[in-house]
């Protein structure tokens, strides 16, 4: 089990910003819909990355690069050669070290006037109930269903809005569940059996799409806590990198669904293995060795 | 009644590696039956034995999900679009 270690290097959240910060964000400052009053939302604002592996690393990058001020990163993994192709928080020398160590590095190195808590743990039942709720934005960024479905009802059970996102081979997804207006329970009732939808090790997955998918979510970060724009909620990107094609689906909450439908079944955390048909995670001394519950 | 079909790049080897086509039928239940008779396995990708959709697997007609329509007794139109698209679950 891992633990939370933050670090701030920056000015308190309700301190006036530095000549040194004003000059690193004045590309934000100087848009309107920004300004100094969006920048310190950002700085005041917390969000929890799901994962810091290809979708994760680079939400979390423009969530540091922007000056979110408190960053959480949820991961227990190592790094691994076959990472380096796609996941950009992490590089040649930090193959074999906790993914959640090289990923703080790199954020602190992009910008020390952030915050990174690290989570150096799977996200379980047992603590995701812990975890979520000390953040304002959720972030998906998890390699399986059953996390998926963890991450979807502990958010919801927070009253958390989740910034989901997924990828396979040439194909990204991309969606904002808000609590009240559909999940992804309500988008994906079931998982599909246990082996028929492959992962990203068996298939295979295009590099620059989690860089394509990552950036749409850290978007639908920003707006979120700007209060800016039309999220995502409601609505389902899907993105062809083949073609290029960007085409939307329309979200619903479905008021059959057993978490925020209109008379909800699942009112705590389930044992998402069992949900999903997933063998439970087996953790060695810090190096994965089953598939199961893991961001 | 031709529509256009996408398959989502997970299942585009049940219809030769297409991920763009078309198809026949006045539903989509029918539109099923277009694509197994001319992709035989197809079908066991969407739906299951009694022809049920996979609650995995969404089906769009148009950008919206049939589960709020009719379901596989959607009607089709000419030049509609029809998406199957399973979840994904990659992130890393």
């Amino acid at each position: 089990m891992g633990g939370t270690d933050g670090q701030r290097e920056g000015a308190p959240p309700g301190s006036a910003f530095t000549p040194e910060e004003v000059m690193r964000y004045s590309r934000h400052m100087i848009m309107g819909p920004v300004g100094p009053v969006g920048q310190r939302k950002l700085r005041n604002a917390s969000v929890l990355v799901v994962g810091a592996g290809g979708l994760g690393s680079p939400v979390a990058l423009y969530l540091a690069l922007a000056g979110v001020g408190r960053i959480g990163l949820v991961d227990f993994d190592v790094v691994d050669l076959s990472n380096l192709q796609r996941q950009i928080l992490h590089q040649t020398a930090d193959v074999g070290r906790p993914k959640i160590l090289s990923a703080k590095e790199s954020l602190l190195a992009y910008n020390p006037h952030v915050a990174v808590e690290t989570h150096e743990l799977p996200l379980t039942s047992d603590n995701a109930l812990e975890i979520i709720p000390a953040y304002d934005i959720i972030v998906n960024g998890a390699d399986n269903f059953a996390t998926r479905y963890l991450a979807n009802d502990a958010a919801y059970l927070s009253g958390k809005t989740l910034v989901d996102g997924s990828i396979l081979l040439f194909d990204g997804q991309a969606t904002v569940y808000t609590p009240g207006q559909g999940c992804y329970r309500c988008l994906y009732p079931a998982p599909p059996p246990p082996g028929l939808v492959p992962s990203c090790a068996e298939a295979g997955v295009l590099g620059a799409i989690t860089g394509v998918v990552g950036s749409i979510q850290a978007t639908e970060v920003f707006k979120q806590i700007l209060g800016i724009g039309e999220p995502l909620v409601g609505r389902l990107l899907l993105i062809d990198a083949l073609t290029m094609e960007f085409r939307m689906m329309r979200v619903r909450r479905d008021p059959d669904c057993p978490l925020c439908g209109d008379e909800p079944s699942v009112r705590e955390l389930i044992d998402y293995d069992q949900f999903c048909g997933t063998p439970p995670l087996v953790v060695v001394e810090g190096a994965e060795v089953a598939a199961g519950v893991h961001a | 009644m031709a529509v256009t079909v996408y398959v989502a790049s997970v299942i585009q080897r049940a219809v030769g590696d297409q991920k763009q086509l078309e198809a026949e039928g006045s539903t989509i239940a029918e539109l099923i039956d277009d694509l197994e008779s001319r992709y035989p396995g197809f079908r066991v990708q969407v739906s299951d034995e009694s022809g049920a959709l996979h609650r995995f697997v969404n089906v769009y007609l148009n950008d919206e999900d049939v589960r709020y329509l009719q379901g596989t007794g959607t009607a089709l139109s000419e030049g509609d679009s029809v998406s199957f698209l399973p979840a994904l679950a990659g992130g890393r």
